[in-house]
């Protein structure tokens, strides 16, 4: 049996209810850190933990905590990430869904640790369903004395509301996250300054993922340093992820940090090998915009050692074998797949997604996806690989965010591992498949 | 057309009341935090898109300058300009979906229907959309209409919902705090 942090009783379908959340041991994190801990105190089992930001990038989560400018006069604001929209990625909703009280435990221990008084849930648009689900349990936290004035009588006080989204992918990134809750496009800031410094309405503001902070619960229960055994080396705790393409068993696994790919991909315990019996010919590991690996690269280093859910060991031999483990939306694709089909439907989510306010983003999207429209329909010449790929690079690094190099990096990636299948489309005049 | 007979704009008291909640979670002064929430009310209250008066009515609901309310209602995608039918469907087309059949789906709907992505059936009853990644690609292929997902999509199972989305009255755009 695998250990379960973040999805114990998730098959319980009254989990959603306040009065069973808190019978199967609920909101002990609210109660312990609130009456005998102080904000500094949480805020140390947080980094003692070494939790890293699960949306994707990883940022080690107390560091995050530790940047917020306190005592500048200001209110401050956390923020809960719940925009999940990088393709492949469905765990923060599977989360919520089901056990969205959770999350609210997991959001006060971490307002108290921040001294914020506010606290908005950012849910994505289409999740309607979610937000009604949320709106109802944090009716219920109000009733039951879990939020409001004075919580459990220890002087603190916390609001928590929902704020949905409308259908954008660049909200996902915090800055254009917090232009959305002030009611504007979704535009991303320049950075400097943070949102730690200046966020919301210019306070200071830490943004975290669903699943970060519905990690914190089991730290405070549990202490940060039992949640620094759990995993490998900086990759600590255990990770959901969310498998889905062609796969015998999609759907939302947690494991524990370091469990091999290999066991991952073919055990029956989790996504129970590939569909129909065919061979695995590629994986996109965390979510569409890291880079896409070959079987061999995905299951082994270039070293030869075996690839494991981690940071570091999916990060082995950067971008030139190696990937990132992201926000663990992990696509597997079976021997039937063209790449560059597959390439070019991301990149036109990523022109689709492009917020436009920087050239390179905005035009080299659409360039990306005509070049890879016609090399998949038997237009393509051989140097429009080069040219694509030339576009890539100058699109990589010169964003204000990094939805630019999330576009870029599939198609460098395909290129890289795949050079002969963009070149086989181009000789026969059509695609392959 | 049908949708509107559905058209609740200016709010009645009772979604009044529930803009008033909504405004009432941003500090004072920042109640323009509160466009979002409501132009999905009052796109649901509106018959599923939101018309320039619509969005002017908005405006002055929240105080606020009417081309604010224009500049964020061209950048979110779920918000619908120009009418639609009685049932939207939106079907995602991005990676995941698209590896497990949501072509097919398209163009099966197209086929059914009559009409192109971005259309709606003469009759006022269906507007066929694409959409990018609705986080459920476990579950792929998948079709949202208003605040349901139907997941593992077939042509066959499409049809069936079909059938159920034709005698459907009420519009599939549906106030989301209600």
């Amino acid at each position: 049996m695998s250990l379960r942090i973040l999805t114990e009783n998730i098959d319980i379908p009254e989990l959603t209810s306040f009065e069973v959340y808190r019978k199967l041991g609920g909101y002990r994190s609210v109660e312990k850190s609130l009456k005998t801990m102080s904000p500094s105190g949480v805020m140390e089992e947080v980094k003692k933990s070494t939790l890293r930001g699960r949306g994707g990038a990883g940022f080690p989560t107390g560091m995050k905590w530790s940047f917020l400018a306190r005592g500048i006069g200001k209110p401050h604001y956390l923020i809960c990430n719940a925009d999940e929209s990088e393709p492949g990625t469905f765990k923060d909703r599977y989360l919520m869904e089901r056990n969205p009280h959770l999350l609210i435990d997991g959001m006060i221990t971490s307002a108290f640790a921040l001294e914020a008084n506010t606290a908005y849930i950012y849910v994505r648009g289409e999740l309607f369903r979610v937000l009604r689900i949320l709106e109802k349990a944090i009716g219920e936290a109000y009733a039951n004395g879990f939020l409001g004035k004075n919580i459990l009588g220890s002087g603190y006080s916390l609001d928590i509301f929902c704020h949905p989204g409308a259908g954008a992918y660049i909200c996902g990134e915090e800055t254009a996250l917090i232009e959305s809750v002030e009611g504007k496009r979704g535009n991303p800031r320049i950075k400097p300054p943070f949102p730690a410094i200046a966020g919301l309405w210019d306070c200071p503001t830490v943004v975290n993922n669903v699943e970060t902070l519905a990690s914190v619960p089991w730290i405070i229960n549990n202490g940060g340093e039992e949640y620094a055994k759990i995993g490998v080396w900086k990759s600590t705790g255990t990770k959901l992820m969310s498998a889905c393409g062609h796969i015998s068993k999609p759907g939302v696994y947690e494991v524990k940090m370091g469990l091999p790919v290999e066991e991952f991909i073919y055990s029956e315990e989790y996504c129970g090998g590939i569909r129909k019996g065919n061979k695995l010919k590629a994986v996109i590991a965390g979510g569409s915009s890291v880079p896409i690996l070959p079987a061999d690269l995905i299951l082994k280093t270039a070293a030869g050692e075996p690839r494991l859910i981690t940071y570091e060991s999916l990060s082995e031999g950067g971008f030139e074998t190696g990937t990132m483990l992201g926000s663990g939306g992990f696509i597997v694709m079976d021997n039937t797949t063209c790449i560059v089909k597959n390439l070019w439907n991301f990149t036109r989510f990523y022109r689709h997604e492009s917020c436009g306010q920087c050239s390179p983003c905005r035009e080299g999207t659409g360039w990306m996806e005509k070049v890879l429209y016609g090399i998949e329909n038997g237009e393509g010449k051989m140097p429009d690989i080069d040219l694509l790929e030339d576009v890539a690079k100058n699109i990589e690094g010169h964003t204000i965010c990094p939805l630019g190099d999330a576009a870029a990096w599939p198609v460098r990636s395909a290129i890289r591992h795949f050079r002969s299948e963009f070149e086989e489309h181009v000789k026969l005049k059509k695609c392959p498949f | 057309m049908e949708t509107d007979q559905h058209k609740q704009i200016p709010f009645n008291d009772e979604t009044l009341a529930m803009v008033n909640r909504i405004i009432g979670r941003y500090p004072e002064g920042r109640q323009k935090s509160a466009l979002i929430p409501l132009l999905h009310i009052a796109q649901a209250e509106a018959g599923g898109w939101l018309s320039p008066e619509t969005m002017d009515y908005v405006a002055s609901l929240l105080k606020i300058k009417p081309i604010e309310v224009y500049e964020v209602a061209t950048f979110y995608t779920m918000f619908n300009l120009k009418p639609v039918g009685n049932c939207t469907i939106e079907v995602c087309r991005t990676g995941p979906c698209w590896l497990n059949g949501a072509e097919e789906i398209v163009s099966h709907l197209e086929k059914k229907l009559h009409i192109r992505v971005g259309e709606t059936t003469s009759d006022g009853k269906f507007t066929l959309k694409t959409v990018e990644c609705l986080a459920a690609c476990g579950n792929a292929p998948v079709i949202q209409v208003g605040t349901a997902y139907h997941e593992n999509m077939t042509t066959e199972s499409v049809d069936l919902l079909l059938d159920e989305w034709r005698e459907e009255t009420s519009p599939s755009y549906q106030n989301p705090y209600k």
